[in-house]
């Protein structure tokens, strides 16, 4: 990956090959770098040509879902006249996940043509870039980044001389988790309240204003001039086994390791050589003892889990958790996973957008009854009232935030149970002062 | 029939049009799935979760609002995975809840009550916590928000945005922190915004007005129409102890949806009025002198006999039945009938087609038509000078107009008021208002429509059809006058051509469009 830890030998760098070159981040630095060739490829072939390329080269969504990109911009209706939207979501709000701002900090036109060459292949003439409000540097990388593609007629009313408009629009979101969810996200972006939608319709049917759209994630987009310049064959040879996850992943590793960052290593790559060889392994005395792969919002692993677990959409789900957006949170043998649970229920709770009725009352009410239990005032019946809470939480509402709140909490009970016993029965000091 | 498509909810059999949600659907087969965000005047969210049906084949439950049925679909509305995620919204509705029922305007007609009586826990998990406070707003001129009571449906928000077409209500906040806001300096003084506190299924959007003034199960509830505007919104009266405490809208989706405007539902006052006209009078030299029913009918009999140019004042709240028969009694005469309306300004719902509250502030303008009052109020007043006889039917002069209508031969004042400046008539035969009667009114689109008596007349105070019929039936041998509202109203359908012949029965309590009435009969 290259920053701020210099490439290891095991990764195999694609999308983070160019990371921490400032050089890297102005159009003539990315034409000298190979860049927008594919673009220009692109341009000369049929939609249908490069969804099919896509299809062919197993990628899929790279945000969470693993949804396959050529399957979902297939979805997008031929022929309708309606204007088609291709949105970015660049909203990276996920706990523990950062890799998106690092392609935006170093290489924005790796993004910027992976959205025109989408854009060709939906209909699209005009893209949204939903760009996290917190994310100030990746901003201004972006902004830059746009106005000189405009400069060079990389975009505009005839990209590179091919007849196609193609705009990008860079939108600042303000701030709230729940704007990562599309559909929050195109509410958002359309200037209303950010709350989830319900689906169907999907977006390729009524997505931003309406109209069809398609949404993807930063590094799905990033990877896709790599597959319209080597091919699809080539893409899906970046393989380790599991023909169902192809390709290369940027994995952002935080928590309890010697070298926090990006980690780009080809899907189906062990978890174990991640952790202990990329991320450089636990503080001297210490021992894994969990980690939560996805972001935040799916089930935590134990060590025996992680310490087995092959990092793709499959590997990971195989050892009781999910992808996700493949943000690693590790945490060592000093990490209380009570606390841990409850400062995620926070979260959860905090960002709720209140309109499910299980989501709004239930992140609340679980995060209260973790915290009296850090208070040491727990009841013997709590465990037991989370779990059924959870059970309620699950699967129930428009979006997943609610489903996301309650993983943490069942996975923690169902694996660590004995640290909440220990609060529970007095055996441990409270962490957190009543009162 | 392939626009219909058959599946099975709570192993009864339907069948619906494409395109219908599993919670409409349901109704068909009977059952009722408990929910809060969904109203069938207004989009639906999906955020309550109370609907959530199992479907059959489906992963996970489905919320019936949003669901459309399908070819074959098997629903389970009470299977016990629904019914534990029902238990389990409506527990965590309750945590924040204050559970003020005591003191709360909407007990008894609660929808939260009602669910969690049906399937909620009896006792609370939650007992640990303060429960969420915020205080009372005053959001508008005649509504006040509770937001502990509320739920957070949503349904106050898509009103005003998607139906009023004036989205001054939010959500504001997120999380169990979240509440309806009200946009900076913004009031609810839209002028159809008192429906808020009705679609509010919980006691959290209430009516000032009616604060405090009654419990649900006190009141007796009567089908009726708004006599405000020549809409004619189908609507209900509240009455506690036979007074008049709330109007409110009732569904009818081809005039009103769901809803009535502000002015409709405050206009009551009124209908409790004391001052009311209670005993026939007849005029004997310089009195009035009280008398009964019969002799009452042989005057008025007489002095339409004897009558020749006559001239009809009505008011434009008098029902069909009324004006029919008193315009059958004047049959042979040289008459002017005409009727009062009294105009404002038009209010429309932006988002409902054909829904406003109508210039023409009267409920029957189209029923006078029918019935032959056709002269303008400004002709008729002229013709006041020189009739020989003049009837005055519940409608309020000005002063200038009624010392002309005295000066004619005869005067009869139908009225339901105790009024002063009546005490000139030859006449004077108190009626029931339209709270006390059952009758029709004829809205703006020829829809005929029923409204049942809500509370007892006073004192001898009969309705006006009842009265013009006696007479009538004295003016030859051999006629008998209808003696109940029914017959009244048949007997005029016969003769009138555009009723062709329609009675209560095919009226039911939503009404039918007197047009295709009579091209039905035609064929």
């Amino acid at each position: 990956m290259g920053f701020p830890h210099p490439s290891h030998p095991k990764e195999t760098v694609l999308l983070s090959k160019h990371f921490g070159e400032p050089g890297a981040r102005s159009f003539a630095g990315w034409t000298e770098r190979g860049g927008y060739q594919a673009l220009k490829k692109a341009l000369g072939m049929t939609p249908e040509a490069i969804i099919e390329e896509l299809k062919a080269s197993g990628l899929r969504g790279r945000g969470g879902a693993g949804f396959p990109t050529g399957l979902k911009w297939s979805f997008m209706p031929k022929g309708d006249g309606k204007p088609h939207y291709l949105c970015c979501n660049a909203d990276e709000s996920e706990p523990g996940t950062f890799k998106d701002r690092e392609i935006m900090r170093w290489t924005p036109h790796a993004l910027i043509e992976g959205c025109a060459i989408a854009c060709h292949a939906i209909g699209a003439e005009v893209c949204y870039i939903y760009i996290r409000g917190e994310f100030t540097d990746p901003l201004q990388v972006m902004e830059q980044a746009v106005a000189e593609a405009y400069g060079n007629g990389a975009l505009g009313g005839n990209a590179f001389g091919s007849g196609k408009r193609i705009e990008i629009v860079l939108f600042r979101g303000a701030g709230a988790y729940i704007c990562g969810e599309e559909t929050a996200l195109m509410n958002s972006l359309e200037g209303k309240r950010g709350n989830p939608r319900i689906k169907p319709p999907f977006p390729a049917a009524a997505g931003v204003f309406g109209m069809p759209t398609t949404i993807n994630n930063v590094e799905t987009l990033a990877a896709v001039p790599h597959i319209i310049n080597r091919g699809a064959v080539w893409y899906k040879a970046l393989c380790l086994g599991n023909p169902k996850s192809t390709g290369t992943k940027l994995f952002s590793v935080c928590g309890h390791v010697l070298k926090p960052g990006n980690y780009e290593v080809t899907l189906g790559f062990p978890m174990k050589e991640l952790i202990y060889d990329l991320a450089g392994g636990m503080r001297p005395g210490r021992t894994l003892k969990a980690v939560i792969p996805g972001g935040s919002s799916v089930p935590i692993m134990n060590r025996a889990e992680a310490e087995s677990a092959l990092c793709d959409y499959e590997g990971i789900v195989e050892q009781g958790s999910m992808l996700g957006s493949a943000g690693f949170i590790v945490m060592d043998d000093s990490a209380d996973i009570v606390y841990e649970v409850y400062r995620l229920a926070k979260f959860y709770a905090h960002e709720s957008c209140a309109q499910c009725t299980q989501c709004r009352e239930g992140t609340a009410w679980t995060t209260k009854i973790l915290e009296r239990i850090l208070k040491g005032q727990g009841k013997p019946e709590d465990l037991d009232l989370l779990l059924e809470l959870s059970d309620q939480m699950t699967g129930k509402t428009i979006c997943v935030l609610s489903d996301s709140c309650a993983a943490p909490i069942v996975s923690g009970i169902k694996k660590f149970r004995s640290e909440f016993d220990a609060y529970l029965s007095r055996a441990k000091a409270p962490a957190l002062a009543s009162a | 029939m392939s626009d219909l498509v058959n599946l099975t909810i709570d192993d009864v059999a339907v069948s619906v049009p494409k395109g219908t949600m599993l919670i409409e659907a349901a109704k068909q087969a009977g059952v009722l799935v408990p929910h809060y965000c969904y109203h069938p005047s207004l989009p639906s969210p999906a955020v309550c979760r109370m609907c959530l049906v199992e479907v059959e084949k489906a992963p996970k439950l489905l919320p019936a609002c949003v669901t459309a049925a399908a070819e074959g679909q098997v629903v389970n509305v009470h299977s016990p995975q629904a019914e534990k995620a029902r238990e389990s919204v409506l527990e965590f509705l309750l945590i924040n809840h204050p559970l003020d029922c005591p003191i709360c305007d909407q007990a008894g007609e609660c929808e939260l009550q009602d669910y969690v009586f049906q399937e909620g826990r009896a006792g609370t998990r939650y007992s640990d916590y303060a429960k969420r406070y915020n205080p009372v707003e005053d959001f508008g001129p005649d509504v006040l928000y509770v937001p502990n009571r509320c739920i957070l449906c949503t349904r106050c928000v898509r009103f005003m945005e998607d139906v009023a077409k004036t989205p001054v209500l939010n959500v504001s906040e997120r999380g169990d922190r979240a509440y309806i806001g009200i946009d900076p300096g913004q009031r609810l003084e839209h002028p159809w915004s008192g429906n808020v506190v009705d679609l509010c299924p919980v006691g959290s959007l209430i009516s000032k007005d009616f604060l405090h003034k009654a419990r649900a199960w006190d009141l007796d509830k009567t089908a009726s129409i708004c006599p405000g505007c020549t809409q004619g919104c189908n609507m209900m009266i509240d009455t506690r102890d036979g007074a008049v405490v709330r109007l409110r809208p009732r569904a009818n989706l081809e005039v009103n949806r769901h809803f009535m405007c502000d002015v409709g539902r405050s206009d009551y006052r009124w209908m409790n009025r004391g001052d009311r006209a209670e005993v026939p009078l007849v005029r004997d030299g310089q009195r009035l002198v009280p008398t009964d029913w019969d002799a009452a009918a042989e005057r008025l009999a007489a002095l339409v006999q004897s009558a020749g140019r006559v001239v009809v004042l009505a008011s434009g709240r008098a029902s069909l039945e009324s004006l029919g028969w008193v315009r059958r009694l004047l049959e042979g005469r040289q008459v002017t009938a005409a009727i009062k309306v009294p105009l404002g300004d038009e209010a429309p719902l932006a988002g409902v087609p054909d829904l406003a509250l109508r210039k023409e502030r009267v409920p029957n303008l189209d029923g006078a038509r029918l019935a032959g009052y056709d002269a303008s109020w400004a002709d008729a007043i002229g013709r006041l000078d020189g009739a020989s006889l003049v009837v005055l039917l519940d409608v309020e002069l000005m002063d200038a107009e009624l010392d002309r209508a005295a000066r004619a031969e005869a005067l009869v004042a139908l009225t339901t008021l105790d009024d002063e400046r009546l005490k000139g008539a030859t006449l004077l035969l108190p009626v029931t208002s339209m709270v006390e009667e059952h009758g029709t009114y004829v809205n703006r689109s020829l829809r005929v429509q029923r409204y049942v008596q809500a509370k007892a007349a006073p004192g001898m105070a009969r309705a006006a059809w009842w009265i013009a019929a006696e007479a009538w039936a004295l003016g030859e041998p051999g006629r008998s006058a209808p003696d109940t509202a029914a017959a009244a109203f048949a007997r005029l359908s016969e003769t009138i051509p555009t009723l062709g012949g329609m009675t209560y029965g095919d009226l039911g309590l939503t009404g039918r469009v007197a047009d295709a009435a009579a091209r039905s009969a035609a064929r």
